[in-house]
């Protein structure tokens, strides 16, 4: 859930909470005013009523409200000396309305002369129920308002303020640490994301640092091999020219000088690797890259003819890519090569150059690859030897693959496997 | 032929030198840059073997000294670093090949050859050996001055075993120097069985007197007979 919908959430309950509460709060004080305004009415108009009686007696004669708002009756003494002010909510049939209808009635007693006489006064109350209905109407309106406005606020002027943490996010999705040198700046004064961003500058630095240690450190090791494995192959060459060996001692020596080739191979393949990916080829240029097909295979045509392959090549457009040669040679050549080499006696190679790909798919002795592996550092198939291959071929065509941007697919369809360069 | 070996590696020095004595050259060897700018430029070598990283010094700036002198053409490098700005630079100054290291001993023999052959026999782009004669320029092969039909790679192969005659050629050098440098694969031997096996029958038919023989399993030599 996006951060603005879950504080919205967050608010939208105590906001609840906070607008019922001051609507009961609200609603009791007003009543009390009115009860109040009423009640200070209602003894104003005792007084007058009294005050009237006093001077005009057939003010006395009126026991029903009727058309007025009061009503008089004699009491005894004792009834009247016991009857105290008192204030009531009672109801009355209203002409108007129809119905009954709460009114507020003051209840209480005077003397004229020596004679007692109780007096009641009415006036018309508000309506509670409707009062209430519609203090409740006001009040979900007041919130949803509230909410309204704090979502458009929050899309308006969050959205605004939250946009270099946005930018931030979407410059660390792009980083990649083997292309990129920092993520770049944003601009924003607040406190929060700059901080962010000096925390994320000091990671990816740091990262950064130990990524080019380590690349400069397979490099060197690499290169450090090279000397003591030319030691090695070379003496060992001598040593088997030498014929002073017995044939046992002859055949032991052979295979620790079969176990070093294949150990500067592994070497040469990784500093292979490191060097596409520290980008030391990079004297790009146009290049044809149907000629480059043609001369790739014209190399590995004696091979695929002792295997009995047929080798086809189909050009429906031509592709020019502005690569570095070398690497262009390495790409298409270890392509080509996995076709002829992993396929079958009497089997079939098929390139297919078209509008900005290259396919070349092949029969083989390997099932489906698995294409979460096949660009994996050593993996072999079950079927693939590990003296046969280093399992660095495809890693180091993917690996120029990424150093230019271009898309490399895996398909396997009717037992034939399929890998299909994108050039753009 | 005087060759000379720049390299601080004494045990891959004293290898190298132990094999170049095998084809009969005057081998002399220089540990770091200073005694290797002494030698060069007191006395004169058929071919020179330069390392590029050396002690006090880099075996490029020999290398220009040499070219300002003319001298560059004899030089094959011989680095760890596989790194084309060196080849290219090295090229540029002169040097006539560039091999990385590792290599095969059987690599840097043919090399070597080649660059004796173009200074010292030029003009005459042949291999002879006893009765066979291997035309490098028409790409053709002669056994008693018959043409004998070769397919690229067999002419290949045979002139790489000509290069090394009586030396030891292993599979693992041969495969490279067939397929080049890029396949990871690290025997594809069925090939060059067949390959030799083919090479083998032509020789015997034609009455060559050379022959191919398997070395311990590991590897082949060219020898006369």
């Amino acid at each position: 859930m996006k951060l603005l919908n879950q504080s919205l959430l967050y608010l939208s309950i105590p906001i609840f909470i906070i607008i019922s509460i001051w609507a009961v709060v609200f609603y009791s004080n007003m009543l009390d005013e009115i009860y109040d305004s009423l009640d200070d009415g209602l003894d104003n108009y005792k007084l007058l009523i009294i005050q009237k009686a006093q001077r005009d007696s057939s003010v006395l004669q009126k026991s029903t409200f009727d058309e007025s708002n009061y009503a008089i009756r004699e009491l005894n003494k004792t009834e009247a000396l016991n009857t105290k002010d008192v204030y009531l909510d009672t109801l009355m049939y209203m002409l108007n309305e129809e119905k009954m209808e709460p009114v507020r009635m003051l209840h209480t007693a005077f003397r004229k002369g020596d004679k007692y006489y109780e007096l009641k006064v009415i006036s018309s109350m508000v309506e509670e129920d409707d009062q209430i209905n519609n203090l409740t109407k006001s009040a979900i309106w007041l919130y949803i308002a509230l909410l309204l406005s704090i979502i458009i606020i929050n899309n308006v002027v969050l959205q605004r303020l939250w946009q270099p943490f946005y930018e931030l996010v979407g410059n660390l999705k792009k980083f990649q640490i083997d292309r990129d040198k920092s993520i770049p700046a944003i601009s924003t004064r607040t406190k929060e994301f700059q901080e962010l961003k000096k925390a994320t500058d000091t990671l990816v630095e740091h990262s950064l640092d130990i990524f080019n240690r380590q690349k400069l450190f397979i490099e060197n090791a690499a290169h450090e091999l090279q000397t003591p494995l030319a030691v090695i192959t070379n003496k060992l060459e001598l040593l088997l020219e030498e014929n002073t060996l017995t044939d046992e001692e002859a055949i032991t020596v052979a295979q620790v000088l079969q176990t070093t080739n294949r150990l500067a191979k592994y070497n040469k393949s990784l500093l292979m690797l490191s060097k596409i990916e520290n980008k030391q080829f990079s004297d790009n240029q146009p290049l044809s890259l149907n000629l480059l097909v043609h001369q790739v295979i014209a190399e590995l045509e004696d091979f695929a003819q002792f295997k009995n392959i047929k080798l086809s090549i189909e050009e429906s457009a031509k592709i020019e890519v502005n690569m570095d040669a070398h690497l262009a040679y390495i790409l298409v050549h270890n392509l080509i090569k996995n076709a002829i080499f992993h396929n079958l006696m009497n089997g079939l190679v098929k390139v297919n150059i078209e509008e900005e790909a290259l396919t070349i798919k092949n029969t083989s002795e390997n099932e489906k690859l698995d294409e979460t592996k096949i660009y994996e550092r050593y993996y072999r198939t079950r079927k693939t030897d590990k003296r046969k291959s280093t399992g660095l071929g495809l890693p180091i065509v993917q690996t120029i693959c990424k150093l230019y941007g271009f898309k490399i697919f895996y398909r396997y369809v009717s037992n034939q496997h399929s890998f299909k360069v994108k050039f753009a | 032929m005087k060759v000379l070996i720049i390299e601080d590696e004494q045990d891959l020095q004293d290898a190298i030198k132990a094999s170049l004595e095998k084809e009969s050259y005057i081998v002399e060897t220089a540990g770091d840059f200073d005694s290797a700018y002494e030698k060069l430029f007191i006395y004169e070598y058929d071919c020179i073997l330069l390392d590029i990283m050396l002690p006090n010094g880099s075996g490029l700036d020999l290398l220009s000294e040499l070219k300002k002198n003319n001298k560059s053409e004899n030089v094959i490098i011989i680095s760890a670093k596989n790194s084309l700005d060196d080849k290219i630079k090295g090229l540029e100054l002169g040097a006539d090949d560039y091999l990385t290291k590792p290599f095969h001993i059987a690599e840097l023999n043919a090399r070597v050859k080649a660059v004796l052959r173009r200074n010292k026999f030029m003009g005459k782009n042949t291999i002879e050996l006893k009765n066979v004669c291997l035309d490098l320029e028409e790409r053709l092969f002669y056994i008693n001055n018959e043409q004998t039909p070769l397919n690229r790679k067999e002419f290949d192969i045979l002139n790489y075993f000509l290069l090394n005659k009586n030396r030891l050629v292993t599979r693992n050098a041969l495969a490279e120097y067939v397929w080049g440098d890029h396949i990871d694969q690290a025997d594809n031997f069925d090939f060059i069985y067949s390959q030799i096996k083919n090479i083998r029958k032509k020789l015997k038919d034609a009455d060559a007197d050379i022959e191919i023989q398997a070395v311990y399993g590991v590897g082949y030599k060219l020898v006369a007979l």
